[in-house]
């Protein structure tokens, strides 16, 4: 009886490719930038950072790409984050809390819809000019 | 059936280089510093750290990679980790004080794939380098890995396996380039005098000076060469297989162990290897260091634990090798090139590179060269392209000279030659050949004497004693450079050292003796005019060689520019310098030992070397 079948080595392959899919250039579907100035912090942007990675993990969710940033310029409606949906214009959601999150996560990201109650707009500021 | 876990996911992974020249460079201080950081910052949830092998831009080390995002920071220390983990995984603000930034320019460059020493390899040997934890035989898997060792396992034949190496056209990586598939052909065809045995050898006996390429594969991927070796045993029916990797490269082999280990667990050798039925299993050998050892059939008697010396060929090891049976022996880098072969085809890899030579091929960047490191590049690169682009040209102004392509059994190329495009042809045709792939980049301080003098010495220190050319006439070769390098050379020295390089390369019994006059022989092409001014003149060009520089003081420079700053006679150690401040300054030739010292410490340049 050999130790690992084909199929045994095709899902330690599976598994682990979530891990390696982060590095190098790969292409990611979407694009989720929880915004974390001190003012984001002080907000509880690292509650938002944690319930999205927890969720993430548990639904099993790939092609995503969860990162940080600094400051949007918003700090008055800190927690933030923004939505990049490949091909689209990036959303920014204000004053989140973990529910708000989750529920950005699966109607936006996995469902494709924007949540407009909780949306800031929709774009960002032109860098070149 | 396995237990398959479910693993902890990060958002950050940081990759941190631990190849043998970061980690001298301290990198496992920086882990260290960024592992308490983070717990610090109470990220050891969200945040990852690997360590990984070499990432190739050792010039820059301690290196540290972000992903996602492959945002490169070097040169780091590790009073910067505090404010790094704060700024960038805290903060999400990357630190561009810590970025790359290019000779002479002023903009940093954060992406490790915009910069230029990575924008032009290719990499298939070192496809997985940076990318995972080598000691992880899970991230070696998940990016591929032994994809076609499985696929050579259950779907193909052993002659659709060595056709398909064939039809790639991959030459030997370890420096004679003999066709891989004809070679496995060979060994393939060649009947066994004691039952069916059959061997398979990695040669991982790297001993080129300034060469690190099979020890930078086995460090950031050792899985890779086991994969390849596993497809080549099934190629020629072998059962055991051999790693000969020299000792002083502990790292390697610990991962090579430890990988050996894991392949081992998981039932990727042994018995019955993925039930294909297939029986095959992989012993490491460590090496004395012995540079002969390099040469196959030396290694051989080195794996059968007697006296490392070359015998006759032939018989080639393909017909009788390890005790008396068919051998095939590969370099680490041609087994690291097979999976990917077999993965995506002949045909994809014959598509790179040049007409005779195909695929990739690893350099190590090492001498006059802004960016050292490790490169892969296709065949038919030219060395511009490596020096300039990927190397980012030579430190501190000075002008490109010559390149030393294959270690002391290559030769010199000079900068006439620089647009050559790279492939085992052309090399060879320059008087040089590829080897496995040393570049000693060298500049316009650099005597071409003193360079043939030094890889002379080294293959004369190296060579076994076997037979009489390679013993006595290294040798000889010896003693006359050295004499050239003193001033005492001669003009019928010149031709005794061609008469003698000819005749060596005719007779000696291997590779070793064979190859050992190229460095000679080139550089007394390319650079005639060096020997005739050691020679006729008692002068070294690049005032390296010490004995036929003379010092001297322009005094007016002393005075009027210096001030007769007395900085040279105070450094002088054989008190060879008279003056005092504000007067001028001189050098008793008598006493003086030739140091340099006054020439590197006035600041006036007022010291003349001739």
């Amino acid at each position: 009886m050999p130790k690992l079948t084909l199929e045994d080595l095709e899902e330690i392959r599976e598994k682990t490719k979530k891990t390696t899919m982060l590095r190098g250039d790969s292409e990611f579907r979407a694009k989720i930038t929880v915004h974390m100035g001190t003012c984001g912090i002080a907000a509880g942007a690292r509650g938002i950072m944690a319930a999205l990675m927890e969720e993430i993990e548990a639904q099993d969710i790939t092609e995503i790409l969860l990162t940080n940033s600094g400051c949007a310029g918003l700090c008055s409606k800190e927690p933030m984050l923004t939505v990049e949906i490949k091909g689209q214009a990036p959303v920014k959601y204000v004053e989140l809390t973990g529910a708000k999150t989750k529920e950005i996560l699966e109607k936006h990201v996995l469902g494709g819809k924007i949540v407009e109650k909780y949306a800031l707009g929709i774009g960002s500021e032109k860098t070149d000019y | 059936m396995a237990k398959i876990k479910k693993e902890k996911e990060y958002r950050v992974h940081l990759m941190v280089c631990a190849g043998t020249a970061c980690v001298s460079n301290h990198s496992f201080e920086i882990k260290e510093a960024l592992e308490t950081e983070i717990k610090k910052q109470d990220l050891d949830n969200e945040v990852l750290i690997v360590t990984t092998g070499c990432n190739g831009f050792c010039e820059r080390g301690p290196l540290l990679v972000v992903q996602p995002g492959n945002i490169f920071y070097q040169t780091l220390t590790t009073k910067d980790i505090p404010h790094l983990v704060e700024e960038h995984f805290l903060k999400g603000r990357p630190v561009e004080k810590l970025m790359y930034i290019p000779p002479e320019e002023k903009t940093p460059i954060p992406v490790l794939s915009d910069i230029d020493f990575f924008k032009k390899q290719v990499l298939i040997a070192l496809r997985n380098r940076g990318l995972i934890d080598p000691e992880k035989i899970d991230e070696y898997i998940a990016r591929d890995g032994y994809k076609a060792m499985a696929k050579a396992l259950t779907s193909m034949s052993p002659s659709d396996i060595r056709s398909e190496i064939q039809k790639s056209g991959l030459r030997g990586r370890g420096g004679g380039g003999f066709p891989t598939g004809l070679k496995w052909e060979f060994v393939s065809n060649a009947v066994s005098s004691n039952g069916n045995v059959k061997y398979l050898v990695c040669n991982g006996d790297e001993g080129d000076p300034g060469a690190f390429m099979d020890r930078s594969i086995l460090e950031a991927d050792p899985h890779s060469v086991i994969e390849g070796m596993v497809i080549g045993a099934k190629a020629i029916n072998a059962t055991q297989g051999y790693a000969y990797v020299r000792n002083e490269y502990p790292l390697a082999l610990n991962r090579l162990y430890k990988a050996l280990d894991d392949a081992r667990e998981y039932g990727l050798l042994g018995k019955n290897i993925l039930g294909s039925g297939m029986d095959f299993d992989i012993k490491i050998v460590r090496g004395a260091g012995a540079f002969i050892c390099g040469e196959e059939t030396a290694l051989l008697s080195s794996i059968e634990g007697r006296l490392g010396e070359p015998k006759p060929r032939p018989p080639y090891p393909a017909e009788k090798g390890l005790w008396g049976c068919p051998t095939l022996i590969n370099n680490v880098e041609t087994w690291a090139n097979i999976a990917p072969i077999i993965n995506r085809g002949a045909k994809w890899y014959s598509h790179i590179g040049t007409e005779t030579s195909k695929g990739t091929k690893v350099f190590s960047l090492v001498g006059k060269i802004n960016n050292t490191g490790l490169v892969e590049v296709p065949m038919g690169i030219t060395l511009r392209e490596i020096i300039y682009d990927i190397g980012g040209g030579i430190p501190g102004g000075r002008e490109f000279k010559a390149v030393q392509t294959g270690g002391p059994s290559g030769g010199c190329i000079p900068k006439e030659k620089i647009d050559l495009p790279i492939d085992y042809e052309s090399l060879s045709d320059a008087g040089s050949m590829m080897g496995s792939g040393g570049m000693v980049v060298m500049d316009e301080d650099t005597c071409m004497v003193d360079v043939a003098r030094y890889f002379l010495s080294f293959t004369q220190d190296e060579s076994c004693g076997k037979c009489t050319p390679c013993r006595e006439g290294t040798k000889a070769m010896l003693d006359i450079l050295t004499r050239i390098t003193k001033g005492e050379g001669t003009d019928e020295d010149l031709t005794l050292l061609e008469e003698l390089a000819v005749s060596i390369k005719d007779s000696a019994l291997c590779g070793l003796g064979k190859t050992a006059p190229n460095p000679v022989l080139t550089t007394m092409k390319y650079f005639r005019s060096e020997y005739e001014a050691h020679i006729r003149d008692k002068k070294c060009p690049a005032h390296t060689c010490r004995d036929l520089n003379v010092y001297t003081i322009d005094e007016d420079i002393c005075v009027n520019t210096g001030h007769g700053c007395d900085l040279c006679r105070r450094n002088c150690a054989s008190d060879a310098i008279l003056g005092e401040r504000n007067q001028p300054h001189q050098i008793i030739q008598d006493k003086c030992t030739k140091c340099g010292v006054c020439y590197d410490v006035c600041k006036f340049g007022a010291v003349k070397v001739d």
